[in-house]
């Protein structure tokens, strides 16, 4: 029997799992053990006490340190943390692909200025340029709420509190929002419609005027023949600040502006190396065939250089998203520190507080993961 | 921030791994022949780095004390730049043998997290400050202000006590370190600052323009600050506990560093002189020491009183006056069991 190549291979890997069953048994029994043996307590029970700590921004969750718990602390920091990881995202890959296809141009200019950026600021360490938007540039540099810096009025207010627009309220509000998801839906079947048409008789629309107009249009009749009306509270002077509307922090606004030209850099490299990699015989065959430069990069470079850039992307916003814990060093109230800093050094329980924390950073990062391999198998190559 | 998780998780790490029966500390620290003390990251007058990298302040100079007291030699110190976040981990995971970074004794930290408090070396209370041009008075205007405050600290719990209790609003940005808070606030970012207020002290010097600002009256808590210890070990929590008891005695019967060997010799001294410089009764060996435990503290660091003066007080940058802080006798609460 053992002699059997099957048995072997089955009898390692049921060895190897035993060994790390009994490993992790081992650390967590010390770890009850030790926890003891220092009169420290372990369990959940501490995520039903009230918080009592503030907590600068919330966007999501109505928050009152006398009456939210370090539960509620939790989803918070979680919230703050995927609002940054998400606006992140996108403005990293708008501004790589940006500087990706420019240091590519023919245009020596806006390619060195690309490489510049490129070289620069990937080599520059995140936290310091973190701190370098923030402390540096955004709170010195901006206004104070007195000599706030106003456009058309309170239509846009910006000072060293924040960046601060009129918020939509009213009864209308749900409206417009459902207004907006219909207008997305009809325009991701007019594009599909019009592809086919453009297939089948060679005519082709303006896809992009004609989304934009549905996404005007949709919504202003929505609004208009509803009985609900869309209200705007403006941001108004207080004795130390701003206070309604809508508001970006400047925490929020350095982090976010630093994870976007950090990984922006990474983002551009990829996209670069990922036309690079499709030969030069396509471009050539798309513009023998009559297509313009715009056409061919978007209809016959582009979606094969896809192919090339997907999975390393997929790292970068993964890279993103860890990298939006170095929150902390300007005061953003991310999860690691209003959760894993505030909480964990309120209550004291370190090993619960980290798990947790540990856990929401796994399955953020394996969801991206998921989705952005949901993308790729769609994107790759189909052989017939 | 993901260095202090590192940190966290790399202590956490540590702690599962330990063996429960470890030696106590006072062995450790003998063994290894310096003490491992926990203070600030940079906090003038408690633990700061003076110009020649040596870490200066009242709680380093009890970090000094006890190695003093226990291996003879006040320079047998290295000190780990903790975080107030950090602190505790470090302190429970065995990193440091000694917590001494201005932490505010409460009951929650005393009997919850397997710690304790051996004493008190500052009394201190919870205050603002302020930019004068805002012409704030009192706390009472401060009404939808922004506060910049430090993480993992009683001051986040005691303000929102205080804006609450006085039905007022308030925005607060946390930093991570009390450097942040201090950039924070010089570059307006909130219009107060809230701490301890022997650390509004030290941190209005570091303004590029003191004058600028102002502290507020008020004190709005109590803010015990003492060395800490894990729990468990009670040689050496008695060790830290009558370390500061003997510098509080020695102020309080008139040593210092500079009469202590006149005292030490004087065959007249009285019998409370004599028990705390180890002439008679023997209490070194009651705490595992030598008998001129309490000489070498005196004679190497000095009395409660010279320290104070010499790191917060009168000689130093910050001139905080003595107050509360005072020895019972002169209108303080500094209170000493005695060594007897």
């Amino acid at each position: 029997m053992f002699s059997s190549l099957k048995f072997r291979q089955y009898a390692i890997q049921i060895f190897l799992l035993l060994a790390l069953v009994i490993f992790f048994l081992f650390i967590a029994n010390n770890a009850e053990e030790n926890m003891a043996a220092r009169n420290m307590t372990a369990g959940f029970g501490f995520l039903e006490e009230k918080a009592g700590f503030p907590i600068l921004f919330s966007p999501f969750i109505e928050y009152n340190a006398a009456i939210n718990s370090y539960f509620d602390t939790f989803l918070i920091g979680f919230g703050n943390t995927v609002l940054v990881s998400i606006l992140g995202i996108i403005t990293a890959t708008i501004v790589g692909l940006i500087f990706g296809v420019a240091r590519l141009s023919q245009n020596w200019l806006v390619a060195k200025i690309a490489s510049v950026y490129v070289e620069v600021f990937r080599n520059i360490p995140l936290l310091l340029q973190i701190t370098f938007w923030y402390f540096a540039i955004m709170i010195p540099l901006l206004p104070s709420p007195r000599q706030s810096f106003t456009l058309g009025g309170d239509w846009f207010v910006m000072n060293n509190r924040g960046f601060y627009v009129p918020e939509v309220t009213g009864d209308g509000l749900s409206t417009l929002l459902y207004a907006l998801l219909f207008a997305f839906v009809l325009i991701y079947f007019f594009v599909k419609w019009a592809k086919k048409k453009q297939a089948e008789s060679g005519t082709v629309l303006p896809k992009f005027w004609l989304s934009l107009l549905i996404l005007i249009i949709v919504p202003t009749i929505a609004v208009v023949f509803s009985s609900g009306n869309l209200e705007l509270v403006f941001p108004e002077k207080g004795r130390f600040a701003w206070r309604g509307g809508w508001v970006v922090i400047p925490e929020l606004a350095a982090l976010w502006l630093a994870l976007t030209i950090y990984t922006g850099t990474f983002i551009a490299e990829n996209i670069r190396g990922g036309i690079l990699a499709v030969s030069k015989g396509q471009t050539e065959a798309a513009l023998a065939l009559g297509l313009s430069r715009s056409q061919t990069l978007r209809l016959v470079v582009i979606p094969q250089a896809l192919r090339v850039i997907i999975p390393p992307q997929t790292s970068q916003y993964l890279n993103l998203t860890k990298n939006s814990s170095l929150a902390a060093a300007v005061g953003y109230p991310d999860l690691v520190s209003v959760f894993a800093g505030t909480a964990l050094n309120q209550v004291g329980r370190a090993i619960e507080i980290i798990s947790m924390t540990m856990l929401v950073y796994l399955t953020l990062s394996l969801t991206i993961s998921i989705c952005m391999n949901i993308y790729n198998s769609r994107m790759k190559l189909r052989e017939r | 921030m993901l260095k202090n998780t590192f940190k966290l998780v790399i202590g956490l790490f540590a702690l599962s791994s330990m063996v429960v029966a470890s030696a106590g500390t006072l062995e450790d620290v003998k063994r290894k022949g310096y003490v491992q003390c926990g203070v600030s990251t940079g906090l003038p007058g408690f633990s700061a780095p003076d110009d020649k990298g040596l870490m200066q302040g009242l709680d380093a100079d009890l970090c000094r004390a006890v190695a003093a007291a226990v291996l003879g030699d006040a320079s047998k110190v290295r000190f780990s730049k903790l975080t107030a976040k950090e602190r505790f981990a470090a302190l429970a995971s065995g990193e440091v043998d000694l917590l001494n970074r201005n932490t505010t004794w409460t009951m929650h930290r005393d009997t919850g997290l397997g710690l304790n408090f051996a004493g008190v070396n500052y009394y201190d209370g919870q205050g603002f400050l302020v930019k004068k041009s805002l012409g704030v008075k009192s706390a009472k205007d401060l009404d939808g202000a922004s506060v910049c405050i430090q993480a993992g600290t009683t001051t986040e719990l005691n303000l929102s006590d205080y804006f609450r209790a006085n039905g007022m609003k308030f925005k607060a940005i946390t930093y991570d370190t009390s450097d942040q808070t201090r950039s924070g606030f010089e570059a307006g970012r909130c219009d107060i600052l809230t701490s301890d207020r022997s650390q509004l002290a030290a941190l209005r010097l570091g303004l590029k323009n003191p004058s600028s600002a102002v502290v507020l009256p008020e004190i709005i808590s109590k803010e015990p600050l003492g060395p800490v210890v894990r729990q468990g070990d009670d040689q050496w929590f008695n060790i830290v506990k009558w370390t500061l008891n003997a510098q509080i005695n020695a102020e309080e019967m008139g040593i210092t560093s500079a009469n202590v060997d006149k005292h030490a010799n004087d065959a007249n001294a009285t019998p409370g002189v004599k028990r705390l410089l180890g002439k008679e009764g023997g209490f070194g060996a009651k705490i595992g020491l030598s008998d001129s435990w309490a000489y070498k503290i005196i004679k190497q660091v000095g009395n409660y009183g010279e320290v104070f003066k010499r790191t917060v007080g009168a000689d130093s940058p910050l001139k905080l006056a003595r107050g509360t802080n005072e020895l019972w006798s002169r209108g303080g609460i500094l209170y000493a069991p005695p060594v007897r």
